[in-house]
């Protein structure tokens, strides 16, 4: 039987089962057999799992046929890996740099083996970064960044605009880029957790249980009850501050300052609660793989029922001040309209895409730890403007602090963690943070060290969102479009 | 909204001191900063301007929490704008990437002398767990003059404070004498 091509096998896949392209990883295999392994991971959320399709390629002028053009969601993954392993997408429409910019020397791929760690290659003269250019009388070009006005991370924005009307939005990222995959080539997976509570620092407690789970996986190793209960706990208590800050972002960008103080109020105290819950704000130094390394101290538990008691009461007034407040409803109603054909065709994830009418969770839909015994439902509203994601996050609060509460009425007693043995082998860990999923994929060597770690984050599924869903849109509404999906540029660059 | 108002009426000034402990300490030493302030900038606030060189955002989260309103960081007289251009302080977070390093170096020529630079958490000050990647070019020091180091992963709002408490007791005293007009870009 002829083999089947690797595009194929992937498009028949994605449309037989209405798969979404979770994550594309390239491994350099070369000292084993000669060629670089390239992994598709499609979600099948009606079968509640993850596939897998694997082919090889050979060393030699590595090249295959660029999923792409039949796959939109495999755009960003390819360019990446064209860029860190030399693998070239055959028939990709758009091969320019993503995550190193044009002083890194051509020819030169920082995830190949042979690319020994801590190298700091020489800038050289690049080719100038082309955008896409509009032409057209009276059409400008506006480019922000990567310094920006706020207190926020660096990316640059290239606004086409005719008059206030924004004709096309091309963002380019990389400058938050760290290197952080291939620094943990090598490492213990027991020390790796560090790291992967600084891909993204709104996101630390996701991407450490993620990256856990997927230790947990290779080694064969569930974590205690009490840990998997405690997990739930800290991982809900993650989204509630993120989505209070979120929910506030939007106030603060239609100049609604008392409404943004509410919320900032109570996510500050969900902050000081997480401090002595286990003496870190943003609940670093928390998972390690096995389980729970700081387990909350005497009755901090006991406080947490009081505090949430007290937080539902407060913010279930402050949400009512949001709803009633036509200056800010009528600024978010229509702005920002992200259609479901784009969120689904580019493979976005988590509550922004949930607001545009695409019913996906994986606490749900490829459900980890605890969550398959716990109650809750998924909010999905069809709108997809601003209003809706943000009314989608309020309404995931809510089932947030309902489902803290369900795992505090039932936590079992016991050790926090098991010790975990390191086996080499291959794994998977995902988790849904406030953002959406995270997939950590690890690889690990005979000799128990990381040989590969792909971290997808939900920042580099949706930032391909943002400029359908600005089009058409007025440049003064941006900054409130931009903060509806509030996206990390640490987790996209890593 | 008149429900919420009245709930606010109950609850009285959130703004601390509400418990003991760090946050009585964040209002001894906001009271300290607010007079040297006075003091020495004669009735202006000090301007500062944000610069993430590289960070995973955990140091932004924690320096915008400086402004929410229980740790209310205006009325202390610290500023945060929006441009080099007005600052005196240049507050850097994160290991300087090998890709915002010329940005880093752009804001930091942007910014009108006399100027400051405070190095905020681990990362800048020694690239943190970062150390050693082929995509981070080093520390804030290596690439400008730091004044100031403020540890943490990342600092809490109480260190960002003491921080800047630092900075102003050591600042130059040619900032001190000059007001904004008479800076020269």
């Amino acid at each position: 039987m002829a083999e089947r091509r690797f595009d194929d096998s992937c498009a028949e896949l994605s449309v037989r089962e209405r798969a979404r392209l979770a994550s594309l990883i390239a491994t350099d295999d070369r000292k084993k057999n000669n060629t670089f392994g390239l992994h598709c991971v499609f979600s099948l959320p009606r079968k509640k799992t993850y596939e897998t399709l694997t082919t090889q390629i050979a060393a030699e002028q590595p090249r295959y046929p660029s999923l792409t053009p039949r796959l939109p969601s495999a755009h960003a993954f390819e360019r990446e890996i064209f860029e860190f392993f030399g693998i070239e997408p055959v028939g990709h429409p758009d091969l320019r740099g993503l995550l190193l910019h044009e002083d890194w020397p051509r020819g030169v791929h920082p995830l190949r083996k042979d690319f020994s760690q801590g190298t700091k290659p020489e800038r050289t003269q690049g080719e100038i970064f082309r955008f896409q250019k509009v032409e057209g009388e009276g059409v400008f070009e506006i480019p922000v960044g990567p310094v920006h006005a706020g207190i926020i991370e660096p990316g640059h924005f290239r606004f086409s605009v005719a008059g206030e009307p924004i004709i096309n939005l091309e963002i380019r990222l990389g400058y938050v880029h760290k290197g952080i995959e291939k620094l943990a080539e090598g490492r213990d997976p027991l020390q790796a957790v560090d790291l992967a509570e600084r891909i993204s620092g709104d996101a630390a407690f996701a991407h450490s249980l993620a990256f856990s789970q997927a230790v947990e996986q290779v080694a064969l190793v569930p974590p205690p009850p009490r840990a998997q209960s405690l997990r739930v706990i800290f991982a809900e208590l993650e989204r509630l501050y993120n989505h209070l800050g979120d929910i506030a972002g939007i106030a603060t960008d239609v100049g609604f300052s008392f409404g943004a103080a509410q919320m900032l109020l109570l996510r500050e105290r969900v902050l000081q609660s997480n401090q002595r819950l286990v003496g870190h704000r943003l609940l670093r130094g928390v998972n390690i793989p096995g389980g729970i390394r700081r387990e909350p101290q005497g009755g901090a538990l006991q406080g947490l029922n009081d505090f949430l008691s007290w937080l539902e009461l407060e913010y279930v007034c402050v949400e009512r001040l949001y709803r009633d407040t036509d200056s800010l409803m009528d600024r978010v109603e229509g702005a920002g309209i992200l259609a479901r054909q784009v969120a689904e065709d580019l493979g976005g994830v988590g509550p922004s895409v949930r607001a545009s009418g695409v019913d996906e969770d994986l606490r749900r839909d490829h459900p980890y730890g605890l969550y398959n015994e716990l109650k809750f439902a998924v909010p999905v509203l069809d709108e997809g403007d601003v209003a809706a994601r943000m009314l989608v996050k309020m309404a995931e609060f809510k089932q947030s602090l309902a489902l803290i509460r369900q795992v505090l009425a039932t936590l079992p007693d016991g050790p926090c963690s098991i010790p975990v043995k390191i086996i080499p082998g291959s794994g998977m860990g995902w988790a849904e943070s406030s953002r959406g999923e995270i997939l950590h994929w690890l690889r690990i060597d005979s000799d128990g060290r990381i040989e590969r770690l792909k971290v997808k984050s939900p920042s580099f599924s949706n930032w391909p969102l943002l400029p359908w869903a600005v089009k058409d849109n007025i440049v003064p509404d941006f900054p409130l479009i931009n903060k509806s999906f509030n996206l990390s540029y640490s987790g996209n660059d890593r | 909204m008149f429900s919420l108002l009245k709930r606010n009426l109950q609850t009285g000034r959130v703004t601390i001191p509400v418990e003991a402990g760090v946050e009585a300490e964040y209002e001894l030493v906001g009271t300290r900063l607010k007079e040297t302030i006075a003091r020495l900038l004669g009735g202006r606030s000090l301007h500062i301007r944000e610069v993430d060189a590289g960070s995973c955002n955990g140091c932004e989260l924690e320096i915008t929490a400086l402004s929410n309103p229980v740790y209310d960081v205006e009325r202390f007289g610290v500023h945060f704008v929006a441009s080099p251009r007005h600052a005196d302080v240049l507050l850097v977070t994160g290991p300087v990437t090998r890709q915002m390093q010329a940005a880093l170096l752009k804001t930091y020529e942007a910014t009108p002398e006399p100027r400051f630079v405070i190095a905020s958490g681990d990362c800048a000050i020694d690239c943190g767990v970062y150390a050693g990647s082929c995509a981070v070019s080093g520390r804030v020091e290596d690439f400008i003059p730091v004044d100031v180091k403020i540890h943490g992963c990342p600092p809490a709002p109480l260190a960002l404070l003491r921080g800047l408490l630092a900075t102003v007791e050591r600042l130059p005293l040619e900032i001190c004498h000059t007001t904004r007009h008479e800076k020269t870009p």
